[in-house]
C-alpha cells in the first residue's frame, strides 16, 4: 500500500481492490513504456503521405478525444460504484427501480455525442473522398488532360494521373496512362511497385481478376476493395518534399494461402523522373514486344516445318 | 375433495377441472440414469446440460486453435505453421467460436433456465428441443470431420470468389456449408421453441412487464435467429450450387456478383453479432441486481433497449463493407444506423451502472465477471464507434484493430457474460457451489490475460498489420506487440483452465448449494437444486419482476424457514396447476 503514490491510495484498501489497483497501475506503466519506444502512430492510424490519409488521421483523433472522455466518464462511474457501494455491515441497498428523467437524459446525451461525431465526419468527408488538384511540382502531360473519366471523382480542375490497379493472386499490376487513351494494351505497366510523381493528384481504378483483394497503403489513405466485376476508386497526392520515399502496404482482404505475401509499394519520384520512368518502361515494352515478335515468327516457322514434315 | 379420475395427471383432465385451482398429487417417477437417458431425453434441463457441455468442448477446441494462431504470430517471419494450416486454423477458430460455441451456448442457458424462470415444466416442444441439440451436434461433427481431409481455408466469412470451387476445390468449404445448414436448422427449430415457450407458458401473473430480462433477451435472440438464419441458409445454398451444379450467382465473369455474397452474408452476419451478445446482456441484467441487492435500474428501458438493438441490428450490415465499391449514400446510411445502435447499447450500460449505484455490492465470482464485462464491453463499444465512421474504417477495417474490437465485444462481452452465467447458475444445475477462491483467481487471470492479448492488437492494426496473415515482417515494433499478445493469450487460456478445474472439483466436492444460495430474484431459485424432472410441483402467482423477493418476504412474514412452498397455507403461494 505504501508503494502506491498517495494520489492513487484509496481510503480502505481490501485485498481485491488492492490487486485491482496494482493491475491498473501495471497496465498503465506497461502501456507508457511501450508507447515511449513506439512509433508516433501507436494510438492513431498511419498518415503523412497524402492529404486524405492526414484528414482521416485528424478525424480519428477527434473521435479519440470524444472516446477518451466517454471512456473515463463511464469507467469512472463504474469503478466509483464498485468501490463506494461494496457491501458493508449495516448498509442497506436503496430500493430504486429507475428514474425516467435521468434515463431520458442519458439517452439524449448519447444521441447528442453521436450527432457531434457525425458532424465531424461530414465536415471531413469531402477532403477525404474528393481528390485535390495537382500542385506546381506535379506531373502534367502535353495536352494537360491526364484522364477522361466521367464516373469517378476527379480533382476540381478535372486533371489527374489515372492508374489502373489490378489485383491477382498474389501480386498487384499497375497500368500507367500513355498518349493514346483508347488503347491500354500497349501502355507501360509494372508489378508490385507503383511509381508515381509527387505533388500530383493520382487517381486509382482498382480491379481484381481472380478473387477479392484490397488495396491499402496505410500512409496514403484507406483501403479499397478490389472485387472481380467491379471497379473501385480512390486517390492520393504525395507532397513534393517526399520525393524518393517508398510507401509500403499489402493486400488487406484474404485472397488465399499467400495473402500475407501480396505486398504493395508506392515509390514517389519527381515529375522528371516519372517521365523518364514511363519512357523507359515504354521502350522496354516495345523492345520486349519486338523480341517476342521475332521469337514468335521463329517458333511459327518451326511449327510449319514440323507440320510439313509431319504431313504424309 | 379429489375424485379418483381427477388425480390422473393428464393435461386434459386438469383442464376440465382447472376452474378450481388445486394441487395434484404426483407419483414420483425415478429419474432414469445412464447414457441412454441422455440420448433419448426430451427434458429441457438434460438437453440444456448437453448443450452447455458440448459447446464448452467446442470452446476449448476453438481456444486451442487460437493458441496455435498466436504461437505462429509470436515471432516475425515465423515458419511454425504453413500458410495453408494457418488459414485453416483461423477459419476453424472463427467458425467454431461463433457457430459452435457462443450462439449455441446461449441456447444452452436458455434451454435450462427459460422454462425455470417463467415457471414452466418444459419447453413448448420437447421433442423439437432434442432435435435442435442433435442437429447442433451433427453440425459440429461434419465440420470437424473435415480435419481428416481438408478443412476450409476461406475464413469464417467464406467470401466469394475465394470460396468458389475454382479457388478452393477441396471439400472443406462444403463441410462448412453443411455446418451452416445443420446448425442453422438447429437454431431455427430452437428459436421457434423459445418463442412458443416464452409467449405461451409463463406463470400466472407474469405479464410482459414481469418477464425476467434474461427471457426478454432470449425472446429477442429467437426472433433475430428466425429473421436472419433463412438468409444465410439461402446464401450458402447458392454457394453450394455455384460450386457443384454449374450456377454462377457469385461469379462476376458470368454475370453473377461477389458482392451479393457479402450482402447476404452480412445481412445474417450482423444480426448474428446481436444474437451472440444479447443473451449475454440478459445474464448481466440478472446477476447485477442480485449481488447489488437492488432492483434492476430501469427494467422497462433495458427490455425496450433489447428490442431496439435487435431492430437496428437488422439495418447495419453493410458497415462490414465500407471498403467495397459502394455509393457514398450507402456508406452514410450504414454509418448513421450503426451510430444509432450505440444509443440503446449506451442506455443499457448506464442502467447497469445505475443498478450498482447505492447498492450493497457483494463481490462474488458472478459479480466479478459481470463487472469485468461492463469494463471490457465498454471498450469494445467505443472502438465500434471508430469503425462506424466509414472514412476511419477505411484505415481500420481488415486489420488487427478489427480483430481487437470483435474480441472485445465477443470475448470481453459474450464470453465474460457466459462465465458469469456459469458461476451464477452452476449451483442450480448441479446442486453444488463452484469454488469462490479458484473462481476469483480464474476471473483475474482471464481479465488480465484478455486485455494483454487484445489491447495491444489495436496498436498492431494501427501500425498497418492486416488480419489473416500467416506471417509479418518485423517493422517498427510489430514483433514485440505480437509477442505481448501471444503471452496474453496463454494467460487467458490459463484462466479458462482454472474454471475447468474448478468445475471438475466442484462437481464432486463443492459446497451443497440448497435451492437459493444467492438469495436471487427469479423463479428458477424457487425449486430445488438441481430441479426435479417436473421443475415445480406448483407455481406461485407472479406479482413483480422479482418473484423470489416477494416469496422470501412472505415467508419471513410467516416465520417459515423453508423455501419449499406448501401452497395451501396462503393465497399468495397458492398456484394454479401448470399445464
Amino acid at each position: 500500500m505504501n508503494k502506491l503514490p498517495s494520489a492513487l491510495r484509496p481510503n480502505r484498501i481490501t485485498s481485491t481492490r488492492r490487486r485491482l489497483a496494482l493491475a491498473a497501475v501495471a497496465v498503465a506503466v506497461l502501456s507508457l513504456l511501450v508507447t515511449s519506444t513506439a512509433s508516433a502512430d501507436f494510438f492513431t492510424p498511419e498518415s503523412g503521405g497524402s492529404p486524405n490519409a492526414d484528414k482521416i488521421d485528424t478525424l480519428y483523433k477527434l473521435i479519440l478525444g470524444v472516446a477518451v472522455v466517454v471512456f473515463v466518464g463511464v469507467e469512472g462511474a463504474l469503478f466509483y460504484c464498485l468501490w463506494k457501494f461494496k457491501a458493508k455491515k449495516g448498509a442497506v441497498a436503496a430500493q430504486i427501480h429507475g428514474n425516467t428523467r435521468l434515463e431520458i437524459g442519458w439517452t439524449v446525451g448519447a444521441a447528442v455525442i453521436l450527432v457531434v461525431l457525425a458532424g465531424f465526419t461530414f465536415a471531413a468527408l469531402p477532403g477525404i473522398r474528393n481528390p485535390s488538384n495537382s500542385g506546381p511540382a506535379g506531373f502534367s502531360s502535353a495536352n494537360g488532360v491526364l484522364t477522361a473519366g466521367v464516373t469517378k471523382r476527379l480533382p476540381p480542375n478535372g486533371k489527374s494521373l489515372n492508374i489502373e490497379i489490378n489485383g491477382q493472386q498474389y501480386v498487384w499490376r499497375f497500368t500507367y496512362p500513355d498518349a493514346t487513351p483508347n488503347t491500354t494494351l500497349d501502355n507501360p505497366f509494372s508489378y508490385e511497385e507503383l511509381v508515381v510523381p509527387v505533388d500530383t493528384a493520382v487517381t486509382l481504378d482498382i480491379r481484381a481478376q481472380d478473387v477479392a483483394h484490397s488495396w491499402w497503403i496505410p500512409k496514403l489513405g484507406g483501403k479499397f476493395d478490389a472485387i472481380p466485376g467491379y471497379t473501385n476508386h480512390t486517390w492520393f497526392k504525395i507532397p513534393a518534399k517526399l520525393a524518393g520515399q517508398t510507401f509500403r502496404g499489402q493486400c488487406a482482404e484474404l485472397c488465399g494461402r499467400n495473402h500475407a505475401n501480396m505486398i504493395a509499394q508506392v515509390h514517389a519520384v519527381t515529375a522528371q523522373q516519372f517521365q523518364k520512368f514511363i519512357a523507359d518502361q515504354k521502350a522496354a515494352t516495345t523492345a520486349g514486344d519486338k523480341a517476342a515478335g521475332i521469337a514468335r515468327k521463329a517458333f511459327e516457322k518451326t511449327l510449319s516445318t514440323d507440320q510439313s514434315s509431319a504431313t504424309p | 375433495m379429489a375424485t379418483p379420475e381427477m388425480t390422473l395427471p393428464t393435461t386434459q383432465q386438469q383442464q376440465t377441472v382447472a376452474a378450481v385451482p388445486q394441487i395434484k398429487a404426483h407419483s414420483v417417477v425415478r429419474e432414469s440414469t445412464g447414457w441412454t437417458s441422455w440420448v433419448t431425453t426430451t427434458d429441457h434441463k438434460k438437453i440444456g446440460i448437453m448443450y452447455l457441455v458440448l459447446t464448452f468442448v467446442f470452446f476449448l477446441l476453438g481456444g486451442v486453435e487460437a493458441l496455435m494462431i498466436r504461437l505462429q504470430l509470436a515471432q516475425a517471419d515465423n515458419t511454425l505453421l504453413t500458410p495453408q494450416t494457418y488459414n485453416e486454423l483461423f477459419t476453424m477458430h472463427g467458425t467454431t467460436m461463433i457457430f459452435l460455441f457462443v450462439v449455441p451456448i446461449m441456447a444452452g442457458f436458455g434451454n435450462y433456465f427459460v422454462p425455470l424462470m417463467i415457471g414452466a415444466r418444459d419447453m413448448a416442444f420437447p421433442k423439437l428441443n432434442a432435435l435442435s441439440f442433435w442437429m447442433l451436434a451433427a453440425g459440429g461433427v461434419v465440420f470437424y470431420g473435415s480435419i481428416f481431409f481438408a478443412p476450409p481455408e476461406c475464413g469464417w466469412t467464406c467470401y466469394s470468389p475465394l470460396s468458389s470451387s475454382q479457388y478452393l476445390p477441396s471439400g472443406g468449404v462444403d463441410a462448412w456449408i453443411f455446418l451452416i445448414h445443420l446448425t442453422g436448422i438447429s437454431s431455427l427449430v430452437g428459436a421457434i421453441n423459445f418463442y412458443a415457450t416464452i409467449v405461451n407458458m409463463r406463470a400466472p401473473g407474469m405479464g410482459w412487464g414481469r418477464l425476467p430480462l434474461f427471457c426478454w433477451t432470449i425472446l429477442t435472440y429467437a426472433v433475430l435467429l428466425i429473421l436472419a438464419l433463412p438468409v444465410i441458409a439461402g446464401a450458402v445454398t447458392l454457394l453450394l450450387t455455384d460450386r457443384h451444379f454449374g450456377t454462377h450467382f457469385y461469379d462476376a465473369s458470368s454475370g453473377g456478383s461477389p458482392l451479393l455474397w457479402q450482402h447476404l452474408f452480412w445481412f445474417f452476419g450482423h444480426p448474428e453479432v446481436y444474437i451472440m451478445i444479447l443473451p449475454g446482456f440478459g445474464i448481466i441484467s440478472e446477476i447485477l441486481p442480485v449481488f447489488a441487492r437492488k432492483p434492476i435500474f430501469g427494467y422497462k428501458a433495458i427490455a425496450a433497449a433489447t428490442v431496439v438493438i435487435a431492430f437496428l441490428g437488422l439495418l447495419v450490415w453493410a458497415h462490414h463493407m465500407f471498403a467495397t465499391p459502394s455509393p457514398t449514400i450507402v456508406l452514410v446510411f450504414f454509418m448513421m444506423s450503426s451510430f444509432l445502435i450505440a444509443v440503446p447499447t449506451g442506455v443499457k450500460m448506464f442502467n447497469w451502472i445505475a443498478t450498482l449505484w447505492r447498492g450493497t455490492i457483494e463481490f462474488t465470482t458472478p459479480l466479478l465477471f459481470s463487472a469485468g464485462f461492463l469494463f471490457t464491453f465498454l471498450i469494445g463499444g467505443i472502438t465500434g464507434i471508430f469503425l462506424a465512421v466509414f472514412p476511419v474504417d477505411w484505415q481500420l477495417t481488415d486489420t488487427y484493430f478489427v480483430v481487437a474490437h470483435l474480441h472485445y465485444v465477443l470475448v470481453g462481452g459474450a464470453v465474460l457474460a457466459i462465465f458469469a452465467g456459469i458461476y451464477y447458475w452452476f449451483p442450480k444445475i448441479t446442486g453444488r457451489m463452484l469454488g469462490e477462491t479458484l473462481g476469483k483467481a480464474s476471473f483475474w487471470t482471464i481479465l488480465i490475460g484478455f486485455h494483454t492479448t487484445f489491447l495491444i492488437q489495436h496498436a498492431i492494426g494501427l501500425d498497418g498489420m492486416p488480419r489473416r496473415v500467416y506471417e509479418y515482417p518485423n517493422v517498427g515494433h510489430l514483433e514485440l506487440y505480437n509477442l505481448i499478445s501471444t503471452v496474453g493469450s496463454f494467460i487467458l487460456a490459463l484462466g479458462v483452465g482454472m474454471t475447468v478445474v474448478n468445475v471438475m472439483l466442484s462437481l464432486k466436492k463443492g459446497a451443497i448449494a440448497g435451492p437459493d444460495p444467492w438469495k436471487a430474484n427469479t423463479l428458477e431459485w424457487f425449486t430445488t437444486s438441481p430441479p426435479p424432472v417436473n421443475n415445480f410441483d406448483t407455481v406461485p402467482r407472479i406479482r413483480s419482476v422479482e418473484p423470489m423477493k416477494d416469496i422470501r418476504r412472505q415467508v419471513a412474514r410467516q416465520a417459515e424457514p423453508a423455501f419449499v412452498a406448501t401452497p395451501t397455507e396462503s393465497e399468495g403461494l397458492a398456484g394454479a396447476p401448470v399445464h
